[in-house]
């Protein structure tokens, strides 16, 4: 590896915003023809340092080499110039146009502008390496894969020799995983340098070549991926020995009841596309159901219509308070649900958006929910501000203190105020969506660990989750969401993960409950 | 190239120190042009202005009670902002206010006692402002219309119906003016109170002003209203009826607007005019800004657009200069109050183009 020069080495390379040190010395080499794996917990700067080689922000200091020449990268111009092009989380795509429009768009060639000709060229990369794109097709309607790949595809036609991905699989179902994967492998053979990020270990083992860790903003290693076990990466990855084995206790049969029943729901959203068709199940004490689908499946409407945030077309929700007296949710909101005496806690998927209020402090945000206690006019803040307190020291939130704007904190931290905040209300039922979306994997274990308890304390459990082997690993059931529709409910226990793969894109079915 | 960095938190202590040291720079960078403009003495135009503002008691007076009913316009407006609902009708909501008043000097003056006369004149004002700021309110909380503009042209409609009502009470006739309401009954008009009839007025917006920083800070309304503006979603989410908030914040935004009406026309003018408010429904968005919102900062920050307006009327008489030197003046301090915000949330670091970045800013 010594006797070649590295295609990029970037050198010393630090970057801070305002009092945040989001790279700190940060020196790694490049090398062409390798898929490398940025590795690193959320918050640990890896998106940070690509965005400095591709031109979105600029190093307070430190030096980047391509080919051995020092290079200043000023503007994604200028990394687009050295050959650099980086695909984002999310993608930039002009909706009502084709595929080929979105490619050449912007573009200033020489010449005569030729859409023809255009898609022919993009024909002739799809097939060199075997990207399944249709060069006329609108973006509008692509899959999230499709549109990754038409982000792929831009940037090999605009000659683009080191692709850097950002958590490229986040929006996936294993199966386009796997296809994406086999492109970037062909890519890589070509002689493409690709650099993929992302926090996923098995993903880490399967497709790179070379591994570099960053912890904390800095270099912290790197391995050869193929002498490396996954328990390595996550022991440098995480700084100590971490277990990782996610506890699932069984259900309490004595006591177990039907909670939450959901039958012939129906919900359309404002455009009156219809985003739950007609879905039945139910959610028993005890247990955690978890919700697995593609992303924007219809989790987001199921949660919210359970939580009475969302209009419902048709279709019944009842709670069982007992063996007897039954509630019906529809067409209650949040209030009157609560009024009712049913303890509903709900971690919805945008945390400072709708769970907490991201410029007030702890307490404040402690509070949102016991506010109106009492008859006085005034608010109450004392007991608001000693929950804050409690949360803090029980879930280990590290904050300056109580009166910290929330939006200040990490991400692991704000979810653990709001997980702590729901929790705190000892809930019947316990809706959460993406509980550990961003969260390091020492916040994502005590969340396990949370949702756990609360199972244990006979909370019916729905966790809408991203991750399958997480999904797998927790949930006593599993309800697979496909466009709307329940295709299936199958044991956690004894699914697999192309099981339930398959049936999120509707190929493959589970037994029906 | 040049590159804007994010700072460090600065300790609230340099803060400070920042914003008085940037005021006082203003000072100087006012001198400097004032000296190069109208070659007079700065130091003489400063002395002249403080003259204009605190020369005699009487002065003095009329000073707070200008700062007195601007800050009751700002706090009216604080509320509507603090919910991010950009109220642009103070003007509109206090005319409406003086309008109200009016009326009721006007058509009830001779039919009851005093001490009523006051009470209906409160409830009226109170209830005109509060109509009209709630209008466009509604607007927004049912159709999501944009309350800038809504507002802004609310405007409109008021001075046009108060122009209406100052010809159909016209006094004396062809004037073209109301005249001073009541004059001879006082029928209507504030008491005076302490000796010096400009001494209720600077009680009742200070009783205001702690009553609107309670409400503000402590109140479950105030923390409703504050979570509303911050994030609709999160409200919604915790059960709180987002419409019913927004229209309730502006029948308290416009009712205190209204209130400010009255305090103009039955406290200080005794008469009605389409330019009673006097821009102080505009001048009051920026009282408010300056200040964050917080009603106590707002004391201070209405006190300087006064002590400023103020400055520049006496300047303009006693050196004939054109009133429009104040306003340069104003402008010139206002723009590094705001200039300043930037500059302690941001830093800017230039560097050459060259290649060697790390080292011309290792010590930084």
């Amino acid at each position: 590896m010594h006797d070649k020069q590295p295609a990029i080495s970037m050198r010393n390379i630090s970057k801070s915003f305002g009092p945040i040190q989001a790279n700190s010395n940060v020196s790694l080499d490049i090398n062409r023809g390798e898929i490398l794996a940025l590795l690193g917990e959320n918050g640990s700067g890896k998106t940070t340092l690509m965005n400095m080689l591709s031109g979105i922000y600029f190093p307070d200091s430190g030096t980047i080499e391509i080919e051995g020449k020092p290079v200043v990268i000023g503007s994604p111009k200028d990394a687009f110039s050295y050959g650099i092009g980086m695909i984002h989380q999310h993608f930039k795509l002009v909706n009502v146009f084709t595929a080929t429009e979105n490619i050449v768009l912007g573009l200033k060639d020489q010449g005569k502008y030729d859409l023809k000709e255009s898609a022919k060229k993009i024909k002739q990369i799809c097939d060199d390496y075997g990207f399944d794109v249709d060069p006329d097709q609108k973006i509008y309607d692509m899959s999230v894969s499709q549109k990754q790949t038409v982000e792929i595809v831009k940037l090999l036609y605009r000659g683009a020799e080191i692709l850097i991905l950002d958590e490229p699989t986040a929006v996936l179902t294993p199966q386009e995983t796997d296809k994406l994967f086999a492109v970037l492998r062909n890519m890589r053979d070509d002689g493409k340098t690709i650099i993929i990020i992302t926090h996923k270990l098995n993903e880490v083992k399967d497709i790179s070549d070379r591994v570099v860790v960053l912890r904390k903003g800095e270099y912290v290693g790197e391995m050869v991926t193929a002498e490396a076990s996954t328990q390595e990466m996550t022991n440098m990855m995480v700084g100590r020995q971490v277990s990782l084995n996610i506890d699932r206790p069984d259900p309490e049969m004595k006591y177990r009841m039907e909670r939450i029943r959901v039958k012939n729901l129906t919900v359309k959203n404002r455009e009156g596309v219809t985003k739950l068709d007609n879905v039945t199940f139910s959610a028993y004490t005890g247990e955690i159901l978890g919700i697995a689908g593609i992303s924007g499946s219809g989790q987001k409407e199921l949660l919210e219509a359970i939580a009475g945030l969302q209009p419902v077309e048709s279709g019944t929700i009842e709670y069982n308070v007992d063996d007897e007296q039954v509630e019906q949710l529809i067409g209650m909101d949040p209030l009157k649900i609560a009024n009712m005496g049913v303890i509903l806690s709900f971690v919805p998927e945008d945390r400072l958006g709708m769970g907490l209020v991201g410029s007030m402090d702890l307490t404040d945000n402690m509070m949102l929910r016991s506010f109106r206690r009492g008859n006085s006019p005034l608010a109450d803040r004392k007991e608001p501000r000693h929950l804050a307190e409690l949360v803090v020291e029980e879930l280990e939130v590290s904050t300056p203190g109580v009166d910290t704007p929330v939006s200040k904190l990490s991400g692991g931290n704000v979810q653990k105020i709001l997980v702590g905040r729901e929790i705190a209300a000892a809930p019947t039922v316990l809706l959460s969506a993406y509980a550990v979306r961003g969260l390091d994997v020492n916040s994502s274990y005590l969340i396990y660990d949370l949702l756990n308890r609360q199972k244990g304390n006979g909370v019916a459990v729905i966790y809408v989750g991203e991750d399958l082997d997480v999904l797998l690993e927790l949930c006593d059931r599993i309800l697979v969401l496909c466009g709307g529709k329940v295709s299936g409910i199958v044991d956690g226990r004894t699914t697999t993960k192309n099981e339930v793969g398959l049936m999120m894109t509707k190929l493959g079915g589970g037994e029906d409950q | 190239m040049i590159h804007v960095v994010k700072r460090k938190e600065m300790p609230l202590g340099k803060a400070m120190a920042v914003r008085i040291g940037i005021i006082v720079l203003a000072l100087v960078v006012c001198g400097v042009i004032t000296a190069i403009a109208t070659g007079l003495n700065p130091i003489d135009v400063y002395a002249t202005m403080i003259q204009g503002s605190f020369g005699s008691p009487r002065k003095a007076w009329i000073l707070a009670q200008e700062v007195a009913l601007l800050l009751c316009v700002s706090l009216a407006l604080t509320p509507a902002f603090r919910m991010k609902f950009w109220n642009l009708g103070g003007e509109g909501q206090v005319l409406a206010g003086g309008l109200a008043s009016a009326a009721c000097m006007i058509l009830l003056g001779d039919k009851m006692p005093n001490a009523a006369l006051i009470a209906v004149m409160f409830l009226a004002s109170v209830a005109a402002g509060a109509l009209w700021a709630a209008i466009p309110a509604f607007f927004k909380a049912k159709f999501n219309t944009n309350e800038t503009l809504f507002t802004l042209m609310m405007n409109y409609v008021a001075t046009q119906l108060v122009a209406y009502f100052v010809i159909v009470w016209e006094n004396p006739k062809g004037s073209g003016t109301i005249g001073i309401i009541n004059q001879s009954s006082e029928a209507g008009w504030l008491p005076v109170v302490g000796g010096n009839k400009y001494v209720l007025i600077v009680i009742l917006v200070a009783l205001l002003t702690a009553g609107m920083f309670v409400y503000l800070n402590y109140s479950k309304q105030g923390y409703e209203l504050s979570v509303v503006g911050e994030s609709p979603s999160t409200a919604r989410y915790v059960g709180i009826k987002v419409d019913r908030v927004i229209v309730r914040t502006l029948l308290i935004s416009g009712a205190v607007c209204g209130f400010a009406g009255m305090l103009l026309v039955a406290g200080s003018a005794h008469t009605l005019s389409t330019t009673i408010a006097a821009g102080r429904g505009f001048t009051a968005v920026m009282v408010a800004w300056l200040a964050k919102f917080n009603p106590l900062i707002m004391v201070g920050s209405s006190a300087l657009l006064e002590f400023m307006g103020h400055g520049a009327g006496e300047i303009a008489t006693t050196y004939g200069l054109n009133q429009s030197f104040g306003d340069i003046l104003t402008g010139i301090i206002l723009f590094f109050i705001i200039g300043t915000e930037f500059f302690i949330t941001y830093r800017i670091v230039f560097s050459r183009k060259t290649k060697q970045i790390g080292e011309e800013q290792g010590d930084v």
